[in-house]
């Protein structure tokens, strides 16, 4: 109980300068206005009401984000066009696949790196030179190319998900695999254990709390990638398309609601990784 | 009566054996001119101060280093061999336990990995718990057991597929001194109930001269044997027996070969 006050003092004070923000950024507008009417220009008290609900705010105040949040999420039918469930579960599906994709590429680069002395020495440079391209220009590419050969939809995306999540699994499994120390292995070998053994024995359980600590980077990695990929599409569903037609149409407040339906749900999802990560390992004595 | 024949064989034998490290501050001579033999049903220590080559010998013995000259058979077969045909366990300093499996999943690794039957393994971890006193300890997890029942579980997983020889170094070099006396005459206990034949690296005097029926001392730089002293003590030994002048002897001449071997440095 004590932690929780903290938090909200935090939470009001970023209200609270969020508002202040608001106002500041929203009263040229107001003067704008006032100014074309001939009207003299306004107090104080009038542009604090006048910058609060503007239909296109330079910024959104917390209220009127709030409520576009809860109107588009609650307040209209799942299969709506408008429904951020609906752009929601695109974005999250595409995410997901991407997930499964990005990890299981990096685990088995992981297992590649760490048996193969060739793929130790050359892998590890081409996935860090991968990382350092800059997804917002090669995404437009891999959905046009694989368009091409007439690909298109859920994979393309799960694809430049993938290509952002596989990187801190890929990482996070080589320092596990091989975080057994030289008597955990001097003592298998004593048994004369093969290779496969010591693998699936000893160096993929030690892995796990390596593992699923990457796999809470690597999950947001992937939603990251889901919403830039739906950025070059077209815009027709998902997120990332709610974040492009509401800037097409300076529907600020559509923006600012789609970030934060962003948010919560890479929140949802990190968290849902740590649940299994908790239970995972507690099983397994790795916690206490 | 094969045993009896093979009574003089010895169990291990080493013949000028010599160990060079090649390292970036140039080469380590960790043996040097080792000779020794040790009979079926030895139990033999080796001490000496620490860098002498304990370790590194006990490990040649298990073919986890390879001597750069000189002869060194186990059962009269190389290190390797002997592995296959599993003649030894060995014993590390820590337990090593696996936190995710039990106590008896944690015996059954060499099982499952040695190809034994289900039926058998179960067989074989009640026995081995019986013989290091943990029977009933089979489904707890690593961290529900003291350190001293940890490393007693880590001989249990040393002794599961029936090697003749245990190799233990400083197996109990963590504990403190009251759960050692206890595992020492366990030990000794163990040994008489299996007839094993038992290498035992320590840096304390009174455990070595407490355990073995014969002791090696060894001194470093280069790494090498000073002394080997053949126990008179009988093989039934009370803790009590620390205290006889004959124990006393034995530990000053282990304590003044020590120190020769620190004089030359
Ligand atoms: N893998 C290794 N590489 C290089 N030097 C080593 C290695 N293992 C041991 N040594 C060196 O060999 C010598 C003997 O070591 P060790 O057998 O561990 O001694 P002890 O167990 O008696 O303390 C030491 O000088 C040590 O530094
Ligand atoms: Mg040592």
């Amino acid at each position: 109980m004590r932690s929780i006050l903290p938090v909200v003092t935090v939470v009001l004070i970023i209200v609270a300068l969020w508002y202040a923000a608001a106002v500041r950024l929203n009263a040229p507008w107001v003067y704008d206005q006032a100014e074309r009417a001939g009207a003299p220009a306004p107090g104080f008290g009038q542009l604090l009401g006048e910058t609060m609900d503007q239909e296109r705010p330079v910024l959104p105040t917390p209220h009127q984000v709030v409520t576009e949040l809860v109107k588009s999420t609650f307040g209209m039918a799942v299969s709506s066009k408008r429904s951020l469930v609906y752009h929601g579960w695109v974005t999250i599906s595409a995410t997901l696949l991407g997930f499964a994709m990005g990890t299981g590429l990096g685990i088995l680069l992981a297992v590649g790196i760490i048996h193969n002395r060739a793929m130790d020495l050359s892998v590890m440079p081409w996935a860090i030179a991968s990382q350092t391209i800059p997804i917002l220009a090669i995404a437009p590419m891999i959905i046009v190319v694989l368009n091409s050969i007439g690909v298109q939809g859920l994979i393309p995306k799960a694809i430049i998900s993938a290509f952002l999540s596989f990187f801190p699994v890929l990482v996070g499994m080589v320092k596990g695999l091989r975080s057994p120390d030289q008597m955990q292995l001097d003592l298998l070998a004593t048994y004369g254990a093969s290779k496969r053994e010591t693998f699936w024995k000893l160096r993929l359980p030690s892995s796990m709390p390596y593992l699923f600590t990457s796999l809470k980077v690597g999950i947001a990695a992937s939603l990251v990638g889901a919403i830039v990929g739906e950025l070059p599409t077209g815009a027709v569903a998902g997120l990332g398309a709610r974040l492009l037609s509401g800037s097409y149409y300076g529907q600020t407040v559509q923006i600012w609601a789609a970030l934060f339906a962003a948010a919560l749900v890479a929140a949802v999802l990190v968290m849902a990784v740590g649940v299994i990560e908790g239970r995972v390992l507690r099983r397994m004595g790795m916690v206490r | 009566m094969k045993d009896n024949l093979n009574i003089s064989a010895p169990v291990i034998e080493a013949k000028g054996l010599n160990l060079v490290f090649q390292t970036s501050d140039g080469p380590v001579h960790a043996l040097k001119d080792v000779n020794l033999t040790i009979n079926k049903g030895d139990f033999v220590s080796f001490i000496g101060p620490s860098g002498c080559g304990k370790t590194t010998f006990l490990r040649s013995i298990a073919a986890l280093e390879h001597p750069t000259g000189g002869t060194l058979t186990v059962n009269g077969m190389s290190p390797d061999e002997a592995r296959r045909k599993r003649a030894y366990g060995y014993v590390f300093q820590a337990a090593g336990l696996y936190p995710w499996r039990t106590i008896a999943g944690n015996i059954k690794l060499p099982l499952e990995i040695m190809g034994f039957s289900r039926a058998e393994q179960d067989e074989r971890v009640a026995r081995v718990l019986d013989l290091v006193e943990l029977a009933g300890f089979g489904k707890k997890f690593p961290w529900q057991l003291s350190g001293g029942m940890q490393q007693r579980a880590s001989i249990a997983r040393a002794l599961a597929f029936d090697a003749d020889i245990l190799l233990m170094d400083e197996p109990f070099g963590a504990l403190d001194e009251i759960v050692r006396d206890r595992l020492n005459e366990e030990v000794l206990k163990l040994w008489a109930r299996t007839g094993k034949t038992i290498g035992f690296v320590t840096h304390s005097i009174p455990e070595a001269v407490y355990l073995s029926t014969k002791i090696v001392v060894m001194s470093p730089r280069p790494g090498r044997i000073t002394d080997v002293i053949d126990s008179p003590l009988p093989k039934e030994r009370p803790l009590d027996i620390r205290d006889s002048r004959e124990f006393i002897e034995i530990a000053h001449r282990v304590r003044e070969g020590l120190r020769a071997g620190h004089a030359d440095d």
